[in-house]
């Protein structure tokens, strides 16, 4: 008997797989979003023509940029604060890597409204903060009761966001591969060119998603703030509430919605910079949701064409 | 040989890891120009003996002098100390290294890691490095391949871009650790035979290899280590044909005998 690829089921193309039960749990998932969806926008209780009146009202946009400018400048410091705190950890001398790991472990374990009450009430706690040579002499003098309210809410964040933020990038920066950092010594770079030519580029990869996750976090432990007397977007759609108890509920909406805005920005930012970090730890760069659209078109085509064929 | 001048010294090299003896009281010379192989059974502490060169590992006792200067330690008072890590940077500068998994920074092209040496030392300005690596990848044959980065390269391409990067610092030693023994056995020789080019250019190299039939042909000497100690040393048609100690003896049969059997 000869080997040959002449008779008629070598010819024939192979048919995909119907997934038929797949179909069934989609017609149900359907159904369910559909349902809900027409109760959202059928159901009298959730008042959206109150809803359009408030969601770009000057008192809910005014909320919107002190959690916008709350969020922004702990996240600065924070990352700061972090970067120092990881170092600390890091580093190979024992007094240094236990005040990094006291700080994050003191820090991680009280939860942030009772880190923000203590920093609001810290006039009373501290009514004059010097600044001088420790110990010895003072400089000048900040009277604790005019700090603005403010300041205090940004310190309040940033102190256990520190925390977190450290161990996310101190796990960034062991997840270098230890050769990377040999390489390195070997052509005799200095700690510093090491760390921003080589190690920090590559603990980015790893650092940057969880790091967003932090971002997220944040905004919304900024919400928090009103009870310090700051009016941030919550801060302000309770005070609204309060003021006009039958819009509560379109008010709520009004900010969930606005925090579900904030969160998609900042995804849409982590799919960009994850693609840059991305750079030389993957032989091909994921693709774009664009891309990846275009992709299921062009596949979703070929597989007819080829049904056709057939 | 001995009228050349000395490249490396290695005086009473000691050096433990807990109760792990590694190097026990190693004395060797190597001459510049020389192809120095190293050769032993693993854990025989030649990998730790190479890194030791550039201070990569340091010493428990005794001293290592390239090009007549003390590496990683300076004399004090009759005491060896430690120098600081800015000091040892610029000795590491001109001893060239290549480790068993290439190690090229993969965040970086290839060209760019090339380039890192020089302008990390400032010897080069960055068109003047970034031509110098371009050319260096020519040399070992991948020119094609500098603005790739190091994952889409083959384990053989990376081996050549490292030795470059080793290169680019015009070292006056380069050392080699196991560097074929990370590779797929078909890209083995064109990594041998960039560094059989090397040697062939009058550079001082050392090589810790598993590849006897290669130190055979390249090296000028061979030091069989066993056990952190020198058990042979000596050209190659002494140690490798005709070893007069038992260990020595013992591990080339099994080495040889594994070449053989594929």
């Amino acid at each position: 008997m000869t080997l040959n690829s002449t008779d008629q089921l070598a010819q024939k193309v192979t048919i995909r797989h119907k997934h038929s039960l797949r179909w069934v749990v989609i017609a149900i998932a359907a159904v369910l979003v559909a349902q809900y969806f027409h109760g959202l926008a059928t159901n009298p209780f959730y008042q959206w023509h109150r809803f359009a009146y408030w969601f770009a009202r000057p008192v809910i946009l005014r909320g919107l940029v002190v959690t916008l400018e709350a969020t922004a400048a702990s996240a600065v410091l924070s990352l700061i604060g972090g970067v120092i705190v990881a170092l600390f950890r890091l580093s190979s001398n024992a007094f240094l890597s236990t005040i990094g790991w006291v700080y994050v472990w003191f820090f991680r374990s009280i939860p942030n409204i009772v880190i923000l009450l203590f920093i609001f009430n810290s006039s009373a706690i501290y009514p004059h903060l010097n600044f001088g040579i420790p110990f010895w002499h003072s400089f000048f003098q900040i009277n604790s009761s005019k700090v603005p309210y403010f300041v205090f809410g940004v310190v309040g964040l940033t102190i256990s966001e520190v925390a977190y933020a450290a161990e996310v990038i101190r796990s960034g920066v062991l997840s270098v591969d230890q050769g990377q950092i040999e390489a390195a010594n070997a052509l005799g770079l200095s700690k510093l060119r090491q760390l921003q030519r080589v190690i920090l580029p590559q603990a980015l990869r790893s650092i940057v998603p969880s790091y967003v996750n932090l971002l997220i976090g944040l905004i919304k432990v900024s919400s928090l703030l009103y009870y310090v007397s700051l009016l941030d977007l919550f801060g302000s759609v309770q005070e609204m509430g309060s003021t006009y108890p039958g819009d509560i509920v379109p008010l709520l909406i009004v900010g969930s919605v606005w925090y579900v805005i904030l969160t998609s920005v900042i995804s849409v930012f982590q799919f960009y910079v994850e693609r840059y970090f991305a750079r030389g730890a993957v032989r091909t760069l994921p693709p774009t949701p664009i891309e990846k659209l275009k992709k299921q078109f062009s596949e979703a085509y070929y597989t007819i064409s080829r049904r056709n064929r057939a | 040989m001995s009228t050349n001048q000395l490249a490396v010294e290695i005086r009473g090299a000691d050096k433990s890891f807990g109760a792990n003896h590694v190097l026990q009281k190693i004395d060797l010379d190597i001459y510049k120009g020389e192809v120095v192989a190293i050769i032993g059974p693993s854990g025989s502490g030649k990998s730790t003996l190479l890194r030791a060169i550039n201070h990569l590992e340091g010493l428990d006792f005794g001293y290592i002098k390239v090009g007549g200067e003390l590496i990683g330690v300076r004399e004090h008072r009759g005491r060896l100390h430690e120098l600081p890590e800015s000091k040892i940077r610029h000795q590491r500068a001109r001893i060239g290294f290549v480790s068993q998994n290439f190690n090229l920074f993969s965040n970086l092209t290839i060209i760019e890691n090339v380039a890192e040496g020089p302008l990390a030392h400032k010897k080069l300005s960055r068109p003047e490095a970034l031509a110098k690596a371009q050319s260096l990848l020519d040399q070992v044959g991948i020119g094609e391949k500098s603005s790739a980065y190091p994952r889409q390269l083959s384990g053989g391409q990376q081996q050549r871009a490292a030795i470059a990067r080793a290169l680019a610092l015009e070292p006056e030693l380069i050392l080699f650790d196991e560097p074929t023994s990370a590779l797929d056995p078909e890209l083995v020789d064109e990594v041998l035979q960039v560094i059989r080019a090397l040697a062939s250019t009058g550079a001082t190299l050392v090589i810790v290899t598993h590849e006897i039939a290669f130190a055979r042909q390249v090296a000028t000497k061979v030091v069989f280590l066993d056990k952190g100690q020198i058990v042979e040393s000596g050209t190659s048609a002494q140690v490798i044909d005709n070893p007069t100690n038992s260990r020595t003896k013992e591990f080339i049969g099994k080495v040889l005998w594994q070449s053989f059997s594929i």
